[in-house]
């Protein structure tokens, strides 16, 4: 029985939000590998959100680790650089993690480079421009890691008349299984402090937080004793609940302020970025090393040596499971992401991508499927639900194609974090029926 | 490496569930009745056994035999028929003739459920629906109640009457607390309220193990605590009021809340959640409501218990509050959201 903690009104959280159980234990333990590198890597041109980018390179041509391989497609937009040193094969249609097929550039890796990068001069970043800052964070390729893998550069270009405040990490990392920036934040806190440095002074912010879920102790403790002094940084731990890593929850704990709906973080002053993205962008200031790899955490029952790896991005997702021992046989599901807002894997060829956070193996017992009974109205959906919104009134106008009612019910502010399917007790699919209704109203929306 | 791939499902996320199902919830709610429906065997005897076995057997052959075929087994295993059966059974008086008991149990899963489309989709609570049919129908028998006989081998002739045979209840006849309230202004010890010891329902006797069973509802998660709440306090505020005014005519809170079927109606009748609002404001409204209308037409009204007309009148008032009662969507001020 999960008893509700009665002095959690003591911590810093959010109303509503679920508690489904910490699962982090198989991997919260184990530091963070590096992966060696494979034979062959697809980097897809359309891994972040907003226009796919341009291929700069042409099948046959030779190409270093790190080396420019596609520009920005437009302003919402980011490069991307070879993982590995070696040649290009193909630029052709390939399997992506849902199953559809995507432009992207095929890279076999030249067995005797030794995979070093080049240029390792740090950039001089105290003498960059706001302006000059932001086109280097779109050439490095860097996007919000956590997950949406949205450009990181659109986030840090504010309009003229508002400004930044408050520097916000998210360390929350609220996915049960998911490990990877809570090892980092252990392992790399110095990059982690002089990212957000790099960031705070860039876009003019008085202070940074660095928010982090109760649960993660460890982390708590070694980033404070690394704290920098002079800086106007804290750690400010959070309550363990999910989804405490959503931004507009996040912002909530940390500050207490409700971001308007339809507005952006910036209407409050805040920026918000994942451990991972700031980790990266001090790597790029300090090492000249663009986006090419990240860390994921791959676990779950059906994982045979569930770990933190450093895997160069367009691995195949066969490489990093064969890697770790292979899958069991009683697996029945590959996750790419957290279980509560991944997405389903339907072919182990498709690649990691800048916006995988975890692999999660499944098996059977994981998975727990439920038979779906009529809605009882017990109105747990109702009380879980972040945003206040009533799921089961949404699922049960998808169900009958009501689309246009679903608006009237905020349906658009939903942000499919899935509380009120973990929560319901007749296993009724709402976050998916909510999301059948989004993507209706998006698509009349659209003309065409 | 393998040799080959697993067959992989696509089953989207979330893909953690809460361990709780459905029949899950029903079962709760059978164990919450139990302690009570153990007291009600132990004070009225066989005659309790025989008319609980009737409302659950009525409640449970109706649902079968009006569900589609395909659906059947399923149906009965969700556990929800059962829960309505047991619960009418409980609101019944003991000496009742079985076979109108059986007949209350297909009127509640017939016209309170299967009518409306099945579980979740009624208006009116099942149970209640039962009980409002056997009062309307039947007045004579399901307004004579019995002491408590104090011997497992109790059974009253009336209880196993044949249908449509009997005019007249032989039973040795006692008045219920609410009834020597209204009709002689005769008090009865709080403490046999409590415990149980007295006329009435067969469920409704004892206030302690109703409230054990509520507790462990509440405790599992499976109740709103804010329907009970609200309309406890709001029967004890007003009843109270009432008997400031004129102690010797009106009861007293305590008396009120321990008395009749208020206890039963409030922990499980009004909480049944397809029946009241899902909204934290909308509950308190719908609370508040009931507790208003018990006190009404027990003192005002002419019938001496009033927990089932007010509980049926909240319900159909339900949606319209849960409408009216929509929480504020987060990141919108209250005025633009509803």
């Amino acid at each position: 029985m999960n008893l509700p903690n009665p002095f959690s009104f003591l911590e810093r959280g959010f109303s509503h939000g679920v508690h489904p159980p910490h699962l982090k234990s198989q991997t919260e333990d184990r530091q963070i590998q590096r992966m060696p590198f494979v034979a062959e890597y697809v980097m897809p041109l359309n891994q972040h959100l907003g226009v796919p980018s341009k291929a700069v390179v042409e099948a046959g041509q030779s190409v270093q680790r790190g080396e420019l391989i596609a520009e920005p497609g437009g302003f919402v937009s980011v490069a991307l650089h070879s993982p590995v040193t070696g040649r290009v094969k193909a630029i052709a249609d390939f399997r992506a993690a849902d199953g559809n097929f995507s432009t992207g550039i095929q890279i076999e890796a030249d067995n005797y480079s030794t995979q070093a990068i080049d240029a390792n001069e740090p950039i001089d970043w105290q003498s960059l421009s706001t302006e000059a800052f932001i086109a280097e964070i779109q050439k490095a390729g860097i996007v919000g890691m956590g997950g949406a893998a949205f450009p990181a550069h659109v986030k840090f270009s504010i309009p003229d008349g508002s400004r930044i405040r408050h520097l916000l990490i998210n360390g929350a990392e609220c996915e049960p299984y998911l490990t990877n920036d809570h090892r980092l934040m252990m392992e790399n806190s110095d990059e982690l402090f002089r990212g957000a440095e790099i960031i705070r002074q860039k876009l003019g912010a008085e202070d940074t937080v660095i928010g982090v879920e109760l649960n993660k102790p460890l982390a708590i403790q070694i980033l404070r004793q690394r704290l920098p002094s002079g800086q106007p940084v804290r750690i400010v731990p959070l309550e363990v609940k999910y989804p405490q890593g959503a931004e507009k929850m996040l912002i909530k704990a940390v500050y207490g302020r409700e971001v308007p709906a339809g507005r952006l973080p910036r209407d409050v002053q805040v920026n918000v970025n994942n451990v991972s993205t700031v980790v990266a962008i001090a790597n790029y200031f300090e090492k000249a090393m663009p986006l090419i790899e990240r860390v994921i955490t791959l676990s779950g029952p059906g994982v045979t040596y569930p770990a933190n790896l450093i895997v160069p991005l367009g691995t195949p997702i066969r490489e990093v499971l064969a890697f770790c021992g292979g899958l069991r046989e009683e697996t029945r599901e590959v996750v790419m992401g957290g279980p509560m807002m991944g997405r389903p894997v339907s072919s182990l060829d498709a690649p990691v991508v800048k916006g995988s956070s975890g692999i999660l193996a499944m098996t059977e017992a994981g998975l727990l499927q439920k038979k779906e009974y009529p809605c009882i109205r017990c109105g747990r959906c109702v009380e879980v639900c972040p945003y206040f919104l009533n799921p089961a009134r949404l699922a049960r106008l998808s169900r009958v194609r009501r689309y246009e009612e679903m608006k009237g019910y905020h349906v658009m502010d939903c942000v499919e974090c899935g509380c009120c399917t973990y929560s319901c007790p007749s296993a009724i699919p709402i976050v998916q029926l909510i999301r059948t209704g989004k993507d209706h109203l998006r698509r009349i929306k659209e003309p065409g | 490496m393998q040799k080959h791939d697993p067959q992989l499902l696509l089953q989207h996320s979330p893909i953690l569930r809460h361990d709780k199902t459905t029949p899950g919830v029903m079962l709760d709610v059978l164990l919450a009745l139990s302690p009570v429906t153990i007291a009600s065997i132990w004070l009225f005897g066989l005659s309790a056994i025989v008319v609980l076995a009737a409302c659950i057997s009525g409640a449970a052959l109706t649902e079968y035999f009006f569900t589609p075929t395909s659906k059947r087994r399923r149906i009965l295993l969700d556990g929800s028929g059962l829960t309505t059966g047991l619960l009418l059974g409980l609101t019944l008086p003991p000496a009742l003739p079985a076979w109108m008991a059986f007949l209350g149990g297909v009127v509640a899963i017939g016209l309170g459920k299967i009518i409306w489309g099945g579980l979740g989709s009624n208006l009116f609570n099942p149970a209640l629906v039962g009980r409002a049919f056997l009062l309307a129908t039947f007045p004579n028998a399901m307004t004579t109640w019995v002491e408590p006989a104090g011997s497992f081998w109790n059974l009253p002739s009336s209880t196993l009457s044949l249908p449509f045979t009997l005019d007249e209840l032989d039973a040795v006849s006692g008045a219920t607390p609410l009834g020597l309230m209204k009709f002689e202004q005769q008090g009865t010890p709080f403490l046999e309220l409590f415990l149980g010891n007295t006329a009435g329902s067969l469920g409704e006797t004892s206030g302690l193990l109703l409230i054990l069973g509520a507790a462990y509802l509440l405790l599992r998660g499976d109740m709103d605590w804010r329907i009970p709440v609200g309309i406890l306090l709001t029967a004890m505020l007003f009843s109270g009021a009432l008997s400031l005014v004129d102690p010797t005519v009106y009861p007293t809170p305590l008396f009120s809340v321990f008395s009749g079927g208020l206890l039963l109606g409030a922990l499980f009748m009004a909480t049944d959640p397809v029946t009241s609002p899902s909204t934290p404001t909308g509950a308190w409204l719908f609370a508040i409501g009931i507790g208003v209308l018990v006190i009404l037409i027990r003192v005002f009204g002419g019938l001496p218990e009033g927990v089932m007309y007010a509980i049926l009148l909240m319900n159909a008032a339900s949606p319209l509050i849960e409408r009216f009662t929509q929480p504020r969507v987060f990141g919108y001020d209250r005025e633009d959201s509803s």
